[in-house]
């Protein structure tokens, strides 16, 4: 395409943060009317690149031209003057003030400083009738409608600034499959009336299904784009993941034992009904489904962290009816938190703090702990997992996500835990350490320990598991071997057809 | 600390980095006695700011607020607050008073009220856990309660405790001119307990709960901390210090035990926690940096009093130097 069409373009985009690269080279044209796929892996570039966009972060080098004149946003207030709009993947929703006031967030209508509220609501109005929408309750608290809503909302407000382009990141990780085909079929439109559009997403079959052309970022450069339709899944996924699948799923030979963990029609307070399977030594199970049928209550269930109303726990573990998680640590638990940030670590404590919670024992005499035994055994296990760290001191928050994650699975690995729970253990972390965590949990299982994966890397579970059961509103519809399943089998399945 | 597994192994700039990060919470206080001592040198000749006698009084006064710093300095740090502690310590001095007036032994009406303040602690635990509430809220409600509660105990009066035994009166004394103490025995309480409290908020389990919990509540949860009873502990514990606070009020009123003492306590022990790094959101506290505190601000006080600086103005001083102390203390933080 050449560059006079293009209404975005930009140029060698280059941004450090400290010792990282986040962008190192990064080109990208964007016509009015087309849907643009931005896809590559957690960590190649995509969120800093959006940021640099919406004027959060100025870049180093490189050039960023908007309708051909030069476009250098200094913060998000003047990106979206300029017409660049983004809806990030968290919804930034004032959740207790109304649609309306949502709507003209930070772009209120004022005579003399009060509100022109006869205009808001126009305008409020008007751009909600363009996204099909006009009879939403414009008094209605934002916080009170469904998530799809919200989203519309979030899109009104980018319309009511008169945005060109409209930048979408992973809009459908919390929408189900009817807001999603809805929130398709708006997209097209709104390309259709003249905005470009750049639709952040790894989920393939979205961007094949929405996209015109694609962008695949890796390790902060754009490494390959081109038209969609030209370009099958297998070479997206190479160039995402520069590498081999073999390399990515090492296989480390495990066999299955004794059953330790038998679940009968466990109910959760909120998700899993009459759930049903045994977890044997040495076998990795893992859950699909999709987001909201239940996959991670599964486990916080069975961790204790959310209540039980109904069934029952048995098997070599002592585990019977879990009731709280020290309990289930006690049984031989261990839970990886999909919410590193917010649930998984303590992110103003040290590697040592963070690694040693849930087994503070061996280092304790009467409830005096011995720190230097302690940081001994921390810094055994750091090297162990090869992560990255000064000391035991260091605060967790200062490591890289991928470190964060390993710290957070060297917890289980202290403890000892028989039955490790994983929820999304490789969500947002670097390729590399994701094979390495692939090939933990194949060693673990063949030391006789028993996984129980969630994930939403359809990819991830097939390779990584003996088992797989999909999960479909709160109920688990079937589990096999792994071998009698094919991905186009899970989905149908995960999708309640 | 240094580290071995520091690859680049610099010995001497870890030993040096480590000395710079144990010495910077004294550069605020450094600053505020170099100042009027530096006015004094210039102004008033005839007098010195560091006199034995100005350095003894400063200790005293800052024996009551110090205390109280030391219980918040764990509540702060565990992700709570305490806005009751004024009125436990008047609810503690005023048992105290109450039970030497009916003729217990000092040392049961001490222990008394102690135990006293340490279960109103202990409430204000029950009812953040059991009812959900932020701390903020239910301990702005039992500021009151306790408040009224020591003011109907007390019959809205002084109670004088003319019985209690000589040392219960001079807690806050300073000690005879060829004592080897230096500062009042209360002083020397405070410092021996904070030494403890150091030893039980970094080496033991308990303390490591009290950070997980500050940390992130979430996070403690699924790590198996027990977070219900752990709080209740903490403010149980942050009760028994105002408890002994209490006393030592007793003791500065001439063994009289006042329900409308302590009257914007909490504050003042609020603002020693901050000041020296605790945070509101928790996680973070220090007790060495709490007293250092007490005793910055017990110093500008005094030093105010030393410069004849007025009340007024001195109480824009000290509300100016609170809030850049703490900006100073988190641009450090940041910059680390």
């Amino acid at each position: 395409m050449s560059s006079a069409a293009a209404l975005l373009e930009l140029r060698d985009i280059a941004k450090r943060f400290g010792a990282t690269q986040a962008l190192d080279g990064v080109s990208l044209a964007l016509a009015p009317g087309e849907v643009h796929a931005l896809i590559g892996e957690n960590g190649a570039g995509k969120s800093t690149l959006m940021k640099v966009l919406a004027g959060v972060e100025s870049p180093d080098a490189g050039e960023m031209r908007l309708a051909g004149e030069r476009y250098a946003p200094r913060s998000p207030a003047a990106a979206r003057k300029l017409g660049v709009a983004m809806i990030h993947q968290e919804l930034a929703i004032a959740p207790h003030l109304s649609v309306e006031a949502n709507v003209l967030l930070g772009a209120e209508r004022t005579s003399y400083g009060v509100l022109r509220r006869g205009e808001q609501r126009r305008i409020a109005r008007a751009a909600l009738a363009r996204l099909g929408r006009g009879e939403l309750d414009l008094d209605r608290p934002a916080g009170s409608l469904p998530i799809a809503e919200q989203q519309i909302v979030e899109i009104a407000r980018a319309l009511a600034s008169s945005a060109r382009v409209l930048v979408l990141d992973e809009p459908t990780s919390s929408l189900g499959a009817h807001d999603v085909a809805r929130l398709f079929s708006l997209v097209r439109e709104l390309a259709a009336s003249g905005l470009a559009i750049v639709y952040i997403s790894h989920f393939l079959e979205e961007v094949s299904a929405l996209c015109t052309r694609y962008t695949v970022l890796r390790d902060g450069r754009s490494v390959a784009s081109g038209l969609l339709a030209k370009t099958d899944h297998e070479q997206l996924v190479r160039h995402m993941v520069g590498r081999e699948m073999g390399e990515m799923f090492p296989r480390v030979p495990h066999a299955r034992g004794e059953a330790l963990l038998e679940v009968r029609g466990l109910s959760g307070s909120k998700k899993p009904e009459q759930l049903s399977f045994t977890l044997h030594r040495g076998e990795i199970l893992g859950l699909a489904g999709l987001v909201g049928a239940g996959r991670s209550e599964v486990l916080r269930c069975l961790y204790g962290l959310d209540g039980v109303v109904a069934g029952s726990v048995s098997g070599a573990c002592g585990l019977r009816v879990p009731t709280t998680p020290r309990a289930s640590i006690a049984a031989g638990l261990g839970f990886v938190s999909e919410d590193r940030k917010g649930e998984g670590l303590f992110l103003d404590l040290s590697l040592a703090d963070n690694l040693s919670a849930t087994a503070l024992g061996p280092f304790s005499r009467g409830g005096l702990l011995s720190l230097r035994r302690r940081d001994r055994v921390v810094r055994a296990r750091l090297a162990d997992l090869r992560c990255k760290a000064r000391s035991p001191s260091q605060a967790i928050r200062e490591l890289s996500g991928g470190n964060q994650q390993k710290v957070a699975i060297a917890r289980l690995l202290h403890q000892d835990a028989e039955i490790l729970l994983l929820d999304e253990p490789t969500r947002g972390i670097d390729v590399g350490t994701k094979a390495e965590i692939y090939r933990w949990i194949g060693e673990l299982a063949s030391r006789g320990k028993a996984v129980i994966l969630v994930s939403s890397y359809l990819p991830e579970l097939m390779n990584v598991c003996d088992t797989l059961g999909v999960l479909c509103r709160g109920r688990l519809v079937a589990l096999r071997p792994i071998e009698e399943w094919t991905r186009e089998e899970v989905m149908r399945l995960a999708v309640g057809a | 600390m240094p580290s071995e597994l520091d690859a680049s192994g610099n010995a001497r700039g870890n030993a040096m980095r480590w000395l710079a990060a144990a010495l910077a919470p004294f550069l605020g206080l450094v600053l505020v006695v170099l100042a009027f001592w530096i006015y004094g040198r210039v102004f008033k000749p005839d007098a010195t700011f560091l006199s034995s006698f100005r350095l003894a009084l400063i200790a005293k006064q800052t024996a009551i607020v110090g205390m109280g710093a030391l219980g918040m300095t764990a509540i702060i740090a565990a992700g709570g607050i305490d806005l009751s502690v004024g009125s436990l310590l008047a609810l503690s001095s005023v048992c105290l008073a109450l039970g030497l007036e009916q003729g217990y032994p000092a040392y049961v009406a001490v222990l008394g009220a102690i135990a006293i303040a340490a279960l109103g602690g202990a409430l204000n635990g029950v009812l953040i856990t059991s009812l959900r509430l932020v701390p903020f809220i239910v301990t702005l409600g039992t500021m009151l309660f306790f408040r009224g509660l020591a003011e109907r105990l007390a019959d809205q009066k002084k109670i004088q405790a003319a019985s209690a035994p000589e040392w219960l009166g001079t807690l806050l004394d300073p000690p005879a001119r060829d004592s080897w103490a230096l500062v009042c025995d209360g002083v020397w309480i405070v410092l021996v307990l904070g030494v403890l409290l150091a030893l039980v908020l970094n080496r033991t389990v308990f303390g490591r709960r009290l950070f997980a919990i500050g940390s992130s509540e979430p996070t403690a949860r699924l790590c198996g901390v027990p977070v219900a009873l752990t709080k209740i502990q903490v403010y149980a514990l942050g009760g028994a210090f105002l408890g002994l606070a209490g006393v030592f009020q007793f003791a500065e009123l001439n063994k009289q035990g006042d329900p409308t003492s302590g009257v914007g306590l909490e504050l003042e022990v609020i603002a020693a926690v901050v000041i020296g790094g605790g945070s509101l959101s928790g996680g973070r506290g220090s007790v060495l940096g709490s007293l250092l505190g007490a005793l910055m601000m017990t110093t500008l006080r005094s030093g105010c009093v030393f410069a004849e600086v007025s009340d007024p103005m001195q109480k824009m001083w000290i509300g100016a130097i609170i809030v850049g102390a703490v900006a100073v203390d988190r641009f450090r933080q940041r910059a680390a």
